[in-house]
């Protein structure tokens, strides 16, 4: 098990490496100089020129990128081209709000997925398991925004119950409000996440629920609920848990979206502007601690999947 | 992002149009009336300009002149929103016979929001930020024109020009005065304002609140905050649920609709100087003959474009220059609708079958719409026009810097800003010898009257030269909640001073 953890981590090291060398040379394709961002139009030659002296955008691309993989190794993400402010500052408030949301969605979609999805396969053939299975067909159907925009229409518009958006200027030092503002974001992502793991979920346990291993705990004498619960959900959980690591960075990137519908100072918002207005350090940070965070997660997922999997373990990996 | 925040507000456009002398006696008499308001009430303004830092010669964009001009930050003079240049931290001030000396009396008992007293080194000070070599202030070029600053005491600043500039006092109202003690100001500030900054919390909002020991009157609310959306729909329905009291700007007319039929909400059409204008590259053929841009402005019906994208709002222009520039003149009348004579016109200038060339379109709104209208009214008159989206960063390379293009679609948003035409390497490329000529000279006239004079002449000039086809001026809409008064209508140069603005209890 250390073994691989550590095999598992030198991967993850040298994945983010790789993700640092694609990001630079993608964001340099893009068109459009940031100097011109900053100086906007009417500005002279000079000008520009002295601008872009200023960001280093006048010197090569490989004076650029080793500077840059310099600054990584010391976690340091620059200062912002536009803003002037530390990358990493700017991260961390950012973080604030995306990590929350994330985390707040995934845990609610598996509070509902879970047990939904347990009660569609168990019941498939009774009519609120069906009904289960459609709705969560449909859910799936549903782009996150427009949801979004239902909720807002429903609840803030209609209703005045929650706020269309927006986040308090003090954060979290106002606890009611910003929890307030985070309500219909989380349900959004929550209701669309909790639709596609309820499948796998369902799914999954119409596996376990046909094994060889159930039907011998039967004859044994257990009940089918108490079989399932015994022996089933262990087995279950395996298939479930790779996923729900792929579904948590989903949703972490997902956020995007959601964070411009609901107006929400997080990663995502920070992102989009970045790659408006063509600032590198500010795009190349979120990303990086974005590809970070998904690197992390995937290799919780792997570790997750051994401890309650001791086939794998044994195997020593797939 | 760069074009849109100096020279495009997509969408923070409006127009003046139809803000008559009647409109603006009865809102003012509005705001009379309310007495009753509250001075302790904070008011939350709904914006999607959000500044990129606090120091507007860092490329903090248009959001900073929102926020600060006039609220935090003063000038020596202010463009006020009517459009007028009236002196604010100037008490008085001479210019010398051959126009090269102001000397400015500097008003006395104004005092930084950090408790030091405004002196010369403080002026001399901000008007070198702006001219400085790493500035990226936009009107760095217009005060290039600046010899040098002295401050021979506490209350006077002589300043002295290259060549005479009747403009300076205008261009001097974009420049804060800043304390010169003040170390960083692209996340603080310490301007002599009616209000100081509380909180900016980037990607949300920021807070400011009444100065105490503000020299001049004081504010008439217990603060302000402008709340950030990246999202119009987003910030119409903080509106809508009373979470903002007023939006700065409507940027699209579908949203105009909720508030326009509901009591709760007043809609204000103010004097924008945003022109949504087809440039051509008068350079090339066959847009080097007046004749053909003049055959072409004949063959669109703008009136029915305006209709089509602003429904009742906005006006038609004949010119570049808005009804707030001091050099406008009603010039709709030149080159108007007439398809026919369009065509008589093609064919004079050798073009009896029409001609096709690429219209290179930003790719936000309004201007993919824009083309489709212009490919259809043009290929009545024969004239087959294919239509290239492109981003706007595109456009700020290809177009702008390269000049690389035949003929483009772009939202002009300055007031002030007919000096282009008389810039012969401008991206679009108009080169006339009598317009420059009024437009250099009328900047070392002696007199208002001369200057404004001259303008109206090159105004006339490139109107009958159809220089560019200037197709309307967006509206300006403010729209708040009714209780809920004194807020600036025009918001010129994006400025949206806040301190008269009153809330009802």
């Amino acid at each position: 098990m250390l073994g691989y953890m550590t095999r598992r981590l030198v991967i993850l090291l040298l994945s983010l490496v790789a993700a640092a060398i694609v990001l630079f040379v993608l964001l340099r394709l893009l068109p459009g100089d940031p100097a011109n961002a900053l100086v906007g139009v009417g500005a002279t030659p000079e000008q520009i020129e002295a601008a872009r002296a200023q960001l280093g955008s006048d010197q090569s691309l490989l004076v650029q990128f080793v500077a840059y993989l310099g600054d990584l190794a010391r976690f340091d993400l620059g200062q912002s081209f536009v803003s002037r402010a530390p990358v990493i500052e700017e991260i961390s408030r950012r973080l604030s709000v995306t990590l929350p949301l994330t985390f707040a969605a995934f845990f609610l979609a598996m509070l509902l997925a879970i047990p939904l999805g347990i009660v569609a396969a168990v019941k498939a053939r009774r009519w609120y398991g069906l009904v289960l299975s459609v709705v969560s067909q449909v859910g799936i159907a549903v782009p996150v925004f427009w949801l979004g925009i239902l909720l807002v229409y429903q609840f803030s518009l209609t209703l005045r119950w929650l706020p269309s958006g927006g986040f308090p200027l003090r954060g979290y030092e106002d606890p009611g409000r910003a929890v307030q503002s985070m309500i219909l974001p989380v349900l959004t992502i929550a209701l669309i996440m909790t639709a596609s793991l309820m499948r796998y979920v369902r799914s999954a346990t119409l596996d376990v629920l046909d094994s060889d291993f159930l039907r011998t705990a039967r004859a044994l004498g257990e009940s089918r609920t108490g079989a399932l619960m015994r022996h089933g959900l262990r087995n279950a959980a395996v298939p479930v848990v790779s996923v729900l690591g792929i579904e948590l960075s989903t949703t972490f990137l997902g956020a995007v979206v959601v964070e411009q519908v609901f107006s929400l100072p997080g990663l995502g918002s920070m992102l989009l502007l970045g790659i408006q207005q063509r600032d590198y350090p500010n795009v190349q940070g979120v990303l990086i601690v974005s590809t970070l965070l998904v690197l992390l997660v995937g290799f919780l997922a792997d570790i997750l999947q051994r401890v309650l999997d001791p086939r794998l373990r044994k195997e020593g990996g797939r | 992002m760069t074009i849109r925040s100096t020279m495009s507000r997509q969408g923070r456009g409006y127009a003046l149009a139809a803000m008559t002398t009647a409109s603006a006696l009865a809102l003012s008499a509005a705001a009379g009336l309310a007495q009753d308001y509250d001075p302790e009430a904070v008011i939350n303004i709904g914006s999607l300009y959000e500044p990129q830092n606090l120091d507007n010669t860092a490329g903090a964009g248009q959001g900073i002149n929102e926020a600060f001009n006039g609220n935090v930050y003063e000038g020596l003079f202010v463009l006020t929103d009517e459009g007028e240049v009236e002196p604010k931290l100037v008490e008085d001030y001479e210019i010398s016979e051959d126009g090269l000396t102001y000397t400015f009396t500097l008003k006395d008992g104004v005092s930084f929001h950090s408790g030091e007293p405004m002196t010369a080194a403080d002026v001399k000070s901000s008007i070198e930020r702006v001219t400085a070599e790493g500035s990226a202030s936009s009107r760095k070029s217009s005060l290039a024109v600046i010899e040098s600053v002295e401050a021979p005491d506490d209350g006077t600043v002589v300043v002295t020009l290259k060549t005479p500039s009747i403009s300076l006092p205008y261009n001097l109202s974009y420049v804060w005065i800043v304390n010169d003690a003040a170390e960083d100001i692209s996340s603080a500030e310490d301007g002599t304002g009616p209000y100081t900054l509380q909180e900016w919390r980037r990607g949300s909002a920021l807070s400011m609140v009444p100065f105490e020991d503000y020299w001049g009157d004081a504010p008439t609310n217990g603060g302000v905050m402008f709340q950030y959306f990246t999202d119009a729909t987003a910030q119409n329905n903080a509106l809508l649920t009373g979470a903002v009291d007023i939006i700065t700007s409507i940027q699209s007319p579908d949203a105009l609709s909720q508030f326009t039929d509901n009591p709760d909400f007043t809609v204000s059409e103010g004097a924008s100087t945003t022109k949504e204008l087809m440039a051509y590259n008068d350079r090339v053929e066959p847009f080097d003959d007046p004749q053909v841009r003049s055959a072409l402005a004949r063959a669109v019906d703008n009136e029915r474009l305006l209709q089509a994208i602003w429904g009742d709002y906005g006006t038609l222009i004949g010119s570049f220059v808005p009804p707030t520039d001091p050099w406008y003149v009603d010039l709709t009348d030149v080159n108007a609708y007439d398809p026919e004579s369009a065509r008589e016109m093609l064919e004079e200038a050798g073009y009896p079958d029409g001609f096709s060339f690429t219209l290179d379109t930003p790719d936000y709104d309004p201007h993919p719409v824009v083309a489709q209208f212009l490919q259809n009214e043009l290929a009545e008159v024969g004239v087959d026009v294919s239509i290239n989206i492109i981003t706007a960063n595109e456009w700020y390379t290809k177009i702008y810097q390269q000049q690389d293009f035949e003929a483009t679609l772009q939202e002009h948003v300055n007031h002030r800003d007919i000096v282009f035409y008389g810039n012969p390497d401008f991206y679009w490329g108009y080169d006339n010898a009598e317009v420059q000529r009024l437009i250099s000279e009328s900047e070392g006239v002696s007199s208002i009257d001369e200057q404004t004079e001259m303008l109206t002449e090159a105004n006339q000039i490139i109107a009958e030269d159809a220089a560019s086809m200037w197709l309307y001026l967006y509206p300006q809409i403010v729209v708040s909640t009714s209780n809920v008064t004194g807020y600036p209508l025009n918001g010129l140069n994006s400025q949206f001073f806040v301190a008269d603005i009153q809330k009802a209890e």
